[in-house]
């Protein structure tokens, strides 16, 4: 059985104006123990707002409109917010966008960590809860005198390895990170990711990894959730989507992406912007962007649908035809 | 399609003192500094696409900056078509202090004025670098006002215009009226690259131009970069800690750790065949975005050393996965390793 399983998720956001934006529509995914699932898609498209819709953190003028997230089973959107905080952390963990700033700046790091366990009631001494700690940040590769010291002490990259060695305090089933990269230098992006990649498989975590970064992706994940203007544009395991990409966004955004394997190559990059979300085009949300679009009237009229071209290949296109 | 030399950087060096505490100070114990740029020569040709790739703290924008003039170096020459830049720094730094007479003074300002104009600078975050209470006409035209280059205000329109429509923004006049709030990051980082091109600059600097944007509209941005090249025959010097997207549009490529060149040479060569094991390890772990290609990777433990308390001899040595005991005591300089490549390392062959 999967560990997480999201169903049908859709997410409005309501403005100052009351006006309604549906940020995220009929997002499904499901991962298993131990498997890694990579979001990829351009600012804006709805991927952080679905983690946070899964955790049921989002901001005050969310709306979860439908759907179901199952952890082991169990429907997140139907539990009682004390049930939940039961959930978050020892459930599902999160590493935050932009984290490495998150640590509070007045307090060691070990401190930080040692509240979480207390919190979640894993320790009532102290110093159990600090060997703990200390076990942690070893575990991401922090020696553990160093708990003692506070954030500004840490570079970029060990702020990151204390932020992952918090999230996975209780040893969580399902480990989130959103953007866990983004704005690291290369060497110390490839320690993380190294890092990641270890614990995963010594913890057996579900890893979902919220990238725009098809790199990381590539490099990471077993499967690829591809989103575009809040909906699933394609869905299907990492060599698929890589090499056997169907849907146009999909294979515009490969050929958009640099790689460092073939110096010199062409790039294409993507025409136009993503679309507002208070003024998406009434047909398929990539329309205006596509290249292969040639005056199709469903494109302009229907939202395509998530299809099953294939076994565990999902594509939301009127033009791909089932294999 | 070498042309001739537009920047000569020759023997850089530029170090930052640290403030001492008054303990130290009243102990003598000597002034420390940051070795930011610690001997860099570089020759950059008219026309080229230069990328100078390193991690945080290498040196790069530092090298970018000193070449501006923007900072006087604190050693080493830097000719820009000839002309001497650390002497219009000096020049700079005299007006402000105020240390020269009125008309000294005022030739100092001619000269930096004339080194804006023919230099110019593109920032990283487009969301920072832009004036969120200017409308963007009055943005790409300042520097044209600063510089009292047009004479009337047809001819700073139609200046205003060409800049903004090689940097596509086009029809133009959609975008004079409004806000940077107004406009996605792309279409801001356009109008940054707008505001320099308007003085037509023979050298860009351009300083990660792309990081903080989305990956679809990169490619775009490049692109524009490289159109810039050989519609105007700009030249341009790209930092970046992205060996991916430098591989893409540059020509020449060198990679830059703790204050020194470690490496250069043609983009494609020093990509695919890296010499340097600091270079070598960077390519290994860039991500290649193919699951059927992933590559084993090098990784260096570890973070860039302090560059205050740079290692003896080689300053890779502590991290070099091949080091031996001679690295820790002599100091590699650049040697041939191929074609126009360079590698500064004890233990590669020289060509």
């Amino acid at each position: 059985m999967a560990v997480l399983d999201v169903r049908n998720l859709s997410v409005d956001y309501l403005t100052d104006d009351g006006v309604v934006l549906h940020a995220v529509e009929d997002v499904s995914f499901s991962l298993e123990q131990g498997c890694s699932l990579g979001l990829v898609g351009e600012s804006g498209c709805g991927k952080t707002t679905v983690m946070l819709s899964i955790l049921r953190l989002l901001p005050e003028a969310g709306r979860i409109v439908s759907g179901q997230v199952l952890f082991e089973g169990q429907d997140l959107l139907q539990i009682s917010e004390a049930d939940m905080r039961a959930v978050r952390w020892p459930g599902i963990a999160m590493v935050f966008q932009g984290a490495m700033n998150a640590l509070n700046p007045v307090r060691t790091v070990e401190s930080q960590i040692m509240e979480v366990l207390q919190l979640h009631g894993l320790f009532d001494n102290k110093n159990g809860a600090r060997q703990r700690a200390g076990e942690l940040l070893e575990m991401v590769g922090i020696r553990a005198e160093r708990g003692a010291e506070y954030p500004h002490q840490f570079s970029g990259g060990m702020r990151q390895r204390a932020m992952i060695a918090m999230a996975l305090a209780c040893i969580p089933r399902v480990l989130i990170a959103d953007e866990p990269t983004t704005a690291l230098d290369v060497m110390i992006q490839a320690q993380i990711i190294e890092l990641l990649e270890r614990l995963q498989s010594e913890l057996d975590l579900a890893l979902v990894l919220v990238t725009h970064d098809l790199g990381v992706v590539a490099e990471m994940c077993d499967d690829v959730l591809v989103m575009y203007g809040g909906t699933v544009a394609e869905h299907a395991c990492s060599d698929t989507i890589f090499n056997n990409p169907r849907h146009p966004y999909t294979q515009r955004l490969l050929q958009a992406f640099p790689d460092i394997a073939q110096p010199g190559s062409q790039l294409a990059s993507i025409p136009g912007f993503p679309p507002p979300l208070d003024d998406l085009p009434p047909g398929c949300r990539f329309q205006p962007r596509c290249h292969v679009f040639d005056g199709e009237p469903f494109c302009l009229e229907q939202h395509p649908q998530p299809v099953e071209i294939e076994p565990d290949h999902v594509v939301s296109c009127h033009l791909v035809r089932k294999a | 399609m070498k042309g001739d030399v537009i920047v000569q950087i020759e023997e850089l060096y530029k170090y930052f003192p640290v403030n001492r505490s008054l303990r130290d100070r009243l102990r003598r114990q000597p002034q420390q500094a940051v070795h930011a740029v610690d001997g860099v020569s570089l020759t950059i040709h008219r026309g080229e696409i230069l990328a100078l790739v390193g991690e945080s703290g290498s040196g790069k924008t530092t090298v970018g900056m000193n070449l501006l003039g923007l900072q006087v170096p604190s050693q080493g020459r830097i000719l820009f078509d000839g002309y001497d830049v650390a002497a219009w720094a000096h020049g700079r730094l005299k007006a402000q202090t105020g240390e020269q007479n009125g008309v000294a003074n005022k030739r100092g300002r001619a000269q930096v004025l004339e080194l804006r104009r023919r230099a110019q600078m593109i920032f990283q975050d487009p969301y920072e670098s832009l004036n969120p209470r200017q409308k963007i006409f009055n943005i790409v035209a300042e520097p044209l006002e600063i510089h009292r280059l047009t004479r009337s205000n047809e001819e700073k329109e139609a200046r205003v215009r060409r800049a903004m429509e090689a940097s596509g923004l086009a029809p133009a006049e959609q975008f004079y009226e409004r806000y940077p709030s107004e406009l996605s990051g792309g279409q801001r980082q356009r109008v940054v690259i707008a505001g320099a091109l308007v003085l037509e600059p023979e050298l860009l600097v351009a300083d990660e131009p792309v990081s903080m944007l989305d990956v679809s509209i990169r490619a775009e941005l490049l692109s524009l970069l490289q159109t810039l090249r050989e519609q105007h025959d700009i030249t341009i010097l790209y930092t970046t800690h992205d060996l991916a997207t430098a591989g893409y549009f540059t020509d020449r490529m060198a990679v830059m750790y703790l204050g020194r060149v470690v490496e250069l040479g043609p983009t494609i060569a020093v990509l695919t065949e890296p010499r340097h094991p600091y270079t070598q390890s960077l390519v290994s772990v860039a991500p290649v975005p193919n699951p059927r290609r992933r590559r084993e990777r090098l990784i260096l433990q570890g973070e860039v050393p302090n560059p205050i308390d740079v290692p003896s001899g080689c300053r890779f040595h502590p991290r070099c996965p091949i080091a031996q005991e001679s690295c820790k005591s002599n100091d590699p300089a650049l040697v041939s390793v191929g074609e126009d490549h360079q590698a500064a390392c004890l233990l590669v062959k020289s060509a």
